[in-house]
């Protein structure tokens, strides 16, 4: 089976970011790191390959840096990657990322492609429905739990009261909320095989997609202004003396929460 | 004036959510209110739309909408965008209703704005104010191709009434074969309770990892239920199984702009707190006076979470009896 797994490199969220004049982010200072419910979508795209044979290949658009996330991947244990490269790509928005991403896709084919189901920086949580839209196959998202039997996929769905069983035939799109496994650490061996695993890097051009539809020239979002939101000053602190929880009501009366 | 669609959320049983008449009220700044409706039961809402300001209501009564994940609501959307042309659409920011958002920008080429706290009209259209980076930054965007989508997070608007017609109008609809791909089997739902859901709740008590063990945590659920509230959890809590994933406030969790925030045992880390810094009051009770949480909470309580918590729950009663 062919297992396409989708990863984007994120800046580390345990520091400051910002956005760039343009109301872009500013992914050139910061460090990488791979998204974190990515991982997981490695681990269960290697598990499958696992239990049911076939290739694991990681898709990655972003800018150079990001070849950093994709040597990461494959020292998971991925066997192949395609890093979609070109500096047209900068600043696209959501539409824009999952028409390259389908792009890329149709390049490579597909039985089934994993997705995280969203990411820490942007968080819009909608790139694995649109690329699921644009291929026209089922849209298997925010699984908890997958299995798949040769030609077909069933997932199970969380939702907000619970989670629903859900099923398509390949090829399929997935997406994995975190619990669903235990992403696994990259070893000695595999950081060394790494460096041996075949990175192929595509432009635009190669994809035929067209530059001006991606990216700041095509964006069909427009950030108008930002600002840094005023920090949240600290209040009233104060220490338990056998009264704390009096205290606590008092101010939860002054408040007319109680 | 041109009609602004508005995607309904609404119970199995037909009961409207909160959040319908959130975007109902962002949906008057910028046009006419037309809901749209998908399954039975349009006619028994109506009244409750129209208190909010719903001119119209598209009824699209297909089991299609149960029966497959997502994509006939985004067909349903893209047909009604198509036959009214409409100034924007609204969506509850949900995970599903923001892959529904999703699916309709591909699908008329629009511009889709995810996680608006506020919808303004704007000389270019309207604009949506997003909080980004955990609610480091505040960002106002627009849209400029096509339709302009806007996924809105729930509870970050206040709902105010405003009399409307709500004249109900029969859409016919049946999802195409291309819609009805991801087919739904079944659905469990979990015991939910007396408590309000954790996004729409007005208050939110929070328990970490200073409760210690499933059987601590107890006590979180019980001064939820003292303070009418609903209950969230730490990752630390989650990954640990001592309460369910679902209830995880954070980054990677559900975020949450309550009136009252309540963190109790929970240290306040980075990633904690971009799930809910934006609520209007935070309370903190920690035994620690160092933790994180304190340089964002209006009232801090450095003690025992097991002594204060008791205490406050008998003050809580007596303030009520
Ligand atoms: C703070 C901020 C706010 C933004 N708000 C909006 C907005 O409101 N509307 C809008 O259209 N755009 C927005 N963007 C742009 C958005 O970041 C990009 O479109 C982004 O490339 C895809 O969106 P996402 O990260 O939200 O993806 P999500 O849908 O959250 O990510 C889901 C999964 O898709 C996959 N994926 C996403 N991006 C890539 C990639 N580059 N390479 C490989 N796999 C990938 C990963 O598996 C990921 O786990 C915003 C960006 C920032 C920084
Ligand atoms: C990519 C990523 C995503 C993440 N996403 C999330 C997320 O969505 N949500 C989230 O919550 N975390 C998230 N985390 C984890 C986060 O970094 C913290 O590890 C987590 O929030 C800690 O939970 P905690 O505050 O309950 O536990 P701790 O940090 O261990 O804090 C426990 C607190 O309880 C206090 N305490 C202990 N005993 C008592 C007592 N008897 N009385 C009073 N106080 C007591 C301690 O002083 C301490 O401050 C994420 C991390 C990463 C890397």
């Amino acid at each position: 089976m062919n297992i396409v797994v989708c990863v984007k490199q994120v800046p580390d969220t345990a520091v400051e970011r910002r956005l760039t004049p343009e109301g872009t982010l500013d992914r050139a200072s910061l460090d990488g790191l791979i998204n974190e419910l990515d991982e997981y979508a490695i681990e269960e795209g290697l598990k499958i390959a696992e239990a049911h044979g076939g290739e694991v290949t990681i898709l990655s658009m972003g800018p150079d840096k990001a070849a950093e996330s994709v040597r990461k991947a494959l020292s998971m244990g991925a066997d192949k990657a395609v890093h979609v490269l070109d500096a047209g790509l900068a600043g696209s928005d959501a539409l824009a990322t999952s028409l390259a991403l389908a792009a890329a896709l149709k390049a490579t084919g597909f039985d089934l492609v994993i997705f995280g189901s969203e990411s820490t920086d942007a968080r819009t949580g909608m790139v694995p429905a649109m690329v699921a839209e644009r291929l026209g196959v089922p849209q298997l998202t925010l699984a908890s739990k997958v299995d798949v039997d040769g030609t077909s996929v069933s997932i199970r769905r969380v939702s907000d009261d619970g989670y629903a069983v859900v099923s398509g035939q390949l090829p399929a799109v997935v997406s994995v909320v975190e619990k669903i496994n235990e992403p696994r650490y990259p070893t000695f061996k595999g950081i060394m095989a790494a460096k041996k695993k075949p990175v192929q890097v595509l432009s635009l051009a190669e994809l035929s997609v067209d530059a001006g539809s991606v990216g700041l020239a095509g964006a069909a979002t427009w950030v108008d202004d930002f600002a840094a939101r005023p920090p949240r000053t600290a209040g009233v602190i104060v220490k338990d003396e056998g009264d704390g929880g009096s205290k606590a009501a008092g101010f939860l009366a002054g408040r007319k929460f109680i | 004036m041109a009609e602004v669609l508005v995607l309904a959320e609404h119970s199995a049983d037909g009961e409207v959510k909160k959040v319908t008449l959130e975007l109902l009220t962002a949906a008057r700044r910028l046009g006419t209110p037309a809901v749209v409706w998908t399954g039975p039961g349009a006619q028994a809402a109506a009244a409750r739309l129209g208190e909010y300001g719903a001119e119209k209501v598209y009824a699209a009564d297909s089991a299609d909408f149960t029966s497959y994940v997502v994509a006939p609501a985004a067909e349903l959307l893209a047909q009604l965008v198509a036959s009214v042309s409409p100034a924007a659409v609204l969506v509850a920011g949900t995970t599903e209703g923001k892959e529904i958002a999703g699916r309709l920008a591909v699908k008329t080429g629009s511009g889709v704005l995810s996680d608006a706290v506020n919808v303004t009209a704007g000389d270019g259209g309207p604009v949506a104010e997003q909080p980004n980076f955990g609610g480091s930054i505040t960002v106002h965007s627009t849209v400029k191709a096509g339709t302009p989508i806007i996924a809105v997070r729930p509870n970050a608007i206040s709902p105010e009434a405003s009399a409307g017609a709500a004249a109900v109008e029969a859409v016919s609809f049946a999802a195409s074969d291309a819609a009805k791909t991801a087919v739904i089997s079944e659905r469990v739902v979990a015991e939910k309770g007396e408590r309000p859901e954790l996004t729409e709740a007005q208050v939110v008590v929070s328990g970490g990892r200073g409760t210690g063990s499933a059987d601590g945590f107890a006590i979180i659920e019980k001064l939820a239920d003292s303070l009418g509230a609903a209950v969230g959890a730490s990752r630390a809590v989650t990954d640990a199984g001592w309460y369910p994933h679902q209830f995880q406030v954070g980054q990677t969790g559900k975020t949450v702009s309550p009136q009252l925030y309540v963190a109790v045992g929970i240290s306040g880390a980075i990633q904690h707190r971009a799930g809910m810094q934006t609520s209007k009051t935070i309370m903190a009770i920690n035994k620690d006076p160092e933790a994180p949480i304190f340089e964002i909470a209006d009232y801090g309580i450095v003690g025992d979470l097991f002594t204060v918590v008791p205490q406050l729950i008998d003050e809580i009663q007596k303030h009520k009896g």
